[in-house]
């Protein structure tokens, strides 16, 4: 069965599984979109709130989520990666009745969980080595594909260095195999774990410890990397999203969504790591808001390699407020400004704006919006 | 517990590793006191009795409201609001970041600057160097799109309304003390007094001397801003409790009164209600009448002949309020002579502009030297460097049928005239800060005691005045109220908090108002107070939008369920901090541990 055709419902069925021939397919359901901001004092860009009905809360404000990285986890203060897998995985442990098995590469997340005989882990989990966290997801569906097991779901979870770089072999397998795993990439642009070296991820004039502030062109060269969620999206699979820490409504409508296909499906959070960016910890969540709000990070889903919603700048601002904040960048402004540097971070943040469309008047809150908002939730109540 | 074979430790072992050592500043949840609550002279939990009304909780929102004010239909409707100049949301510009308001990073690096102040704009600095960088930045320089204060105001009407319409009812007060207090003046210090002195259990009695309660509220305030039925239904719910009250009763010896009635306290709010004139020469043919004279023959229903045009001489609230009462009167031209200028005017701004709106002309900078006929002689005037109006020797004429004086009023002193130890400071009776006079037992407030002539300051007075009676009646000393640091706008995350425009009461048509007294402003429905009630940000306390728990990437905020907030668990916090920055409130501070 070839990628062009059009993907036919999930049967369910086991000779279907055990032949390997289940295609792509169609959400089972959609979850809804938490994109119309509705006006409960905070909306819904705050956690939670006990203005908003039941559905519109959060997992992560449930007293009741999983929880399944839980305290004692040796992560650095204020990070962003110990927060996007918890975000990530307590959604997909809702959105699937708490049945997964995550599979693990080497990297923070792995080491910062499990020294030891230690683990934070409260789901099943499996670490095996740097680079093939994608091909061990792609073997624990095919096994429970064997016993017939298709109500377990499989999320294969990475770094950027383990997704990019040293795991992009056996992930692009993955992808063109249509394999039913969810593969997250938790994104903080560089090796941080060994000590920030320089991945295909980190961006343009970073500073790493490999890439030093030094020399005439200062930090990260320019025109090298890869762009992750592109290149899943040319693998045409089921799937792909991007989010950030700094949106959890948003983050968790991906996942689960993400949850209602069967087949490949690629979800790239991008978590400021305060060690390696050098940034504050207590900023983790505002950088994020930042990469989003001035484009640097555009956050959008696509099926099958088609773009098919973006998440709107609420407040344009220039890539100075995000670049200030962290250390990484602190070359482009002392000793003297480098203002080429950094009209050039800002023509690609522009250029993410054009491509994706992430201006416009759909992320704004309309007044119109916030009556039906109010409407919808007083019901018949008022007169 | 059962393992499966070679398997030893739990899921979650990292518990055993206490992560709170880590931490060298640690998050604790605060409480401050919000701008509204701050502001306003009645003393209401503004914030407290909004956070009801968010939830649709009307009636409870009412009976936080009632604690402090029992008037809240006629404060939704005459009160000034403080509390919406003061209110934060006012001065939301809606950031991306912090650092972007606060330059708390790198300010000198040229960044974005916001000037806090309405009106001004986001503005990034002109780029430094003439390199590839001489983009044009016109698309980041966007207007501060700023948001609106609150409408407190309305909601309290609308609550205020929507109570007198389902009559709910006062509840019971504390157990009886046998006390007795008598309460001079039933206007709305005294009436504010009388009910929280009953509330606290006392058995109180008002004397009025006319023969209506109400006192300013009826005869100063004209019915197009505040009706009468609601005025008298308000009035009457307090009456209802049980309070004694003496209509047409004028108390000429107040030693003589409180011996004969057996009080054993006394709180004095007669007001000032005599109006303060200035010697103008004038003709016999000439009409000159004062403000509070023209109020009180429009609220009595009188039609006093005022002629086509009238001129009303002052700045303040009274002179407005004569100067639309004019125009209701069938004046065709009601003209305000002022001598100083707009922004040294007394009287507040809404009244100011509803009245030019109704057509309502004003004559800055000048003052009237006499009456010649038909004709004034108005002096002009030019403000020194003090900002006082000196004369300049310029006259103007101005043709008037009625002169209205609006001259500020007086308090009626003569019942103290056998008290000698109380002091009287320029016509105000001096109170100390429990609000007694110097006479042990005889306290005061209202505007016979405050420079602040507002129904809401008379209304707070009155609140203040009957705790400190009561406590100097059971003879414990009045706790010294600790105030909580102000919510500050700069505490708050406001990335948070949707936009939404307040939503404005909508006026009466300028030309209908003009010549009827029905009331210019029109309530809100339910759906738009609860709008507006939801438009709160709950500065400086935990409204719990669970932004703390959700962000901990530690898990050490513990979630205790609705209305009890939440906890750190200072075992595994490792003190990051972005539970404080992340908090739309501002309730969250860092400390560094010792």
């Amino acid at each position: 069965m070839t990628k062009g055709q059009a993907p036919t419902p999930y049967s369910g069925s086991r000779e279907d599984i055990v032949t390997g021939q289940e295609s792509k397919q169609e959400p089972q359901q959609t979850p809804s979109t938490p994109r119309q901001v509705k006006f409960y004092q905070t909306g819904s860009f705050a956690v939670g709130g006990r203005l908003l009905d039941a559905p519109e809360r959060t997992v992560q404000s449930g007293i009741k989520r999983t929880n399944s990285l839980t305290l004692g986890h040796r992560a650095c203060q204020g990070c962003g990666e110990a927060l996007g897998a918890r975000y990530a995985l307590d959604a997909a442990m809702r959105a699937t009745e708490n049945k997964i098995v995550a599979a693990n590469a080497t990297g923070c997340l792995e080491v910062f969980t499990t020294p030891y005989p230690e683990t934070s882990w409260q789901i099943p989990w499996i670490h095996s080595v740097f680079g093939n966290a994608a091909a061990v997801g792609s073997g624990i569906a095919a096994a429970l594909r064997a016993k017939g097991r298709d109500d377990i779901r499989v999320v294969a979870q990475a770094g950027d260095g383990g997704t990019v770089d040293i795991g992009i072999g056996c992930l692009s397998g993955m992808f063109e195999r249509n394999d039913d795993v969810l593969f997250i990439c938790y994104d903080n642009e560089a090796y941080m774990n060994t000590g920030v070296q320089r991945s295909g991820s980190t961006p343009p004039a970073a500073r790493t410890a490999t890439t030093e502030a030094i020399g005439r062109q200062p930090g990260n060269q320019w025109g090298q990397g890869k762009k992750m969620p592109l290149i899943a999206m040319a693998h045409e699979i089921p799937y792909v999203a991007t989010a950030t820490v700094a949106e959890l409504h948003d983050l968790e409508y991906k996942i689960e969504k993400a949850m209602s296909f069967r087949g490949a499906r690629y979800v790239h959070i991008l978590v400021p790591c305060p060690l390696g960016w050098g940034s504050e910890p207590a900023n983790t969540i505002k950088i994020a808001r930042l990469a989003k709000e001035t484009g640097i990070f555009p956050v959008f889903e696509a099926e099958y390699g088609e773009v098919t919603g973006v998440s709107k700048i609420r407040s344009k601002v220039p890539v100075e407020e995000y670049l200030l904040l962290q250390k990484r960048y602190a070359h482009l402004f002392r000793p003297s400004r480098q203002d080429e540097v950094i009209n050039k971070i800002q023509e690609e943040a522009d250029r993410n704006v054009r491509r994706f469309g992430l201006l416009g008047e759909d992320g704004m809150v309309q007044p119109s919006d916030t009556d039906k908002g109010i409407s919808a939730h007083l019901g018949g109540k008022v007169g | 517990m059962d393992r499966p074979f070679a398997i030893t430790l739990q899921p979650g072992s990292s518990r055993a590793n206490k992560t709170g050592s880590w931490r060298t500043e640690r998050p604790v949840y605060v409480d401050l006191l919000p701008p509204c609550n701050d502001a306003c002279p009645a003393g209401e939990n503004i914030q407290g009795w909004l956070y009801h009304a968010e939830e649709m909780g009307y009636e409870e929102a009412w009976r936080t409201i009632m604690l402090d004010n029992p008037f809240p239909a006629i404060m939704g409707r005459v009160c000034y609001h403080n509390c919406e100049t003061a209110c934060n949301r006012g001065k939301v510009y809606r950031p991306v970041s912090n650092a972007m308001l606060f330059g708390e990073s790198g300010a000198s690096f040229g960044k974005a600057e916001y000037a806090g102040v309405p009106g001004s704009t986001l503005r990034t600095t002109t780029q430094q160097g003439a390199s590839s960088g001489q983009r044009e930045r016109a698309d980041y320089l966007r207007d501060g799109t700023l948001d609106e204060a609150v409408g407190i105001n309305a909601v309290e009407r609308f609550l205020g309304d929507i109570a007198l319409k389902s009559d709910w009812q006062i509840p019971a007060g504390k157990p009886a003390t046998g006390k007795r207090v008598l309460v001079v003046g039933g206007g709305p210090a005294g009436l504010s007094t009388a009910y929280h002195l009953w509330l606290l259990g006392n058995d109180v009695s008002v004397y009025e001397a006319s023969a209506q309660l109400g006192g300013m509220m009826r005869f100063g305030i004209p019915a197009y801003r505040l009706p009468r039925d609601v005025l008298d239904k308000e009035i009457d719910r307090i009456i209802g409790l049980g309070i004694n009250i003496e209509l047409n009763h004028k108390v000429t010896d107040l030693l003589a009164e409180m011996e004969e009635g057996n009080y054993d306290a006394i709180f004095l709010a007669t007001g000032a209600e005599i109006a303060r004139n200035a010697y103008i020469p004038a003709g016999d043919s000439s009409h000159i009448i004062d403000a509070l004279s023209l109020l009180r023959s429009a609220q009595d229903m009188e039609r006093p002949q005022l002629g086509r045009t009238v001129v009303v001489y002052g700045g303040g609230n009274t002179a407005m309020d004569a100067a639309r009462t004019a125009k209701r009167l069938g004046a065709s031209e009601a003209i305000v002579v002022y001598r100083r200028t707009r922004d040294k005017m007394p009287a507040h701004d809404l009244e100011v502009e509803e009245a030019i709106e109704e057509g309502v002309k004003m004559r800055w900078l000048s003052t009237i030297n006499r009456v010649a006929g038909e004709k004034l002689l108005l002096e002009k005037m030019e403000l020194d460097n003090t900002g006082f109006p000196q004369p300049t020797g310029e006259y103007d004429e101005l043709a008037a049928d009625s002169v209205v004086l609006a001259l500020g009023e007086e308090a009626d002193l003569s019942l103290l005239g056998h008290i000698p130890d109380i002091v009287i400071e320029n016509g105000i009776v001096q109170v100390d800060s429990t609000m007694m006079t110097s006479h042990p037992g005889i306290f005061a407030g209202g505007d016979i005691a405050q420079k602040d002539r507002t129904v809401t300051d008379a209304i707070g007075n009155g609140k203040k005045a009957a705790r400190n009676i009561d406590n100097w009646l059971r003879g414990i000393a009045s706790p010294d109220s600790v105030r909580h640091p102000l919510a500050e706008w700069s505490r708050l995350n406001t990335w948070y908090y949707s936009d939404a425009p307040a939503t404005m009461r909508p006026k009466l048509d300028a030309v209908r108002r003009q010549s009827t007294f029905d009331e210019v402003v029109i309530g809100l429905d339910e759906s738009e107070a609860l709008f507006e009630a939801r438009r709160c940000m709950s500065c400086g306390n935990c409204f719990e939008c669970d932004n703390c728990y959700g962000v901990c990437p530690d898990n050490s905020v513990i979630k205790l369920g609705t209305g009890m907030r939440y906890e750190f668990d200072y075992d595994y916090c490792k003190g990051c901090g972005i539970c404080a920055t992340e908090c739309p409130c501002g309730a969250i501070d860092m400390v560094p541990e010792d």
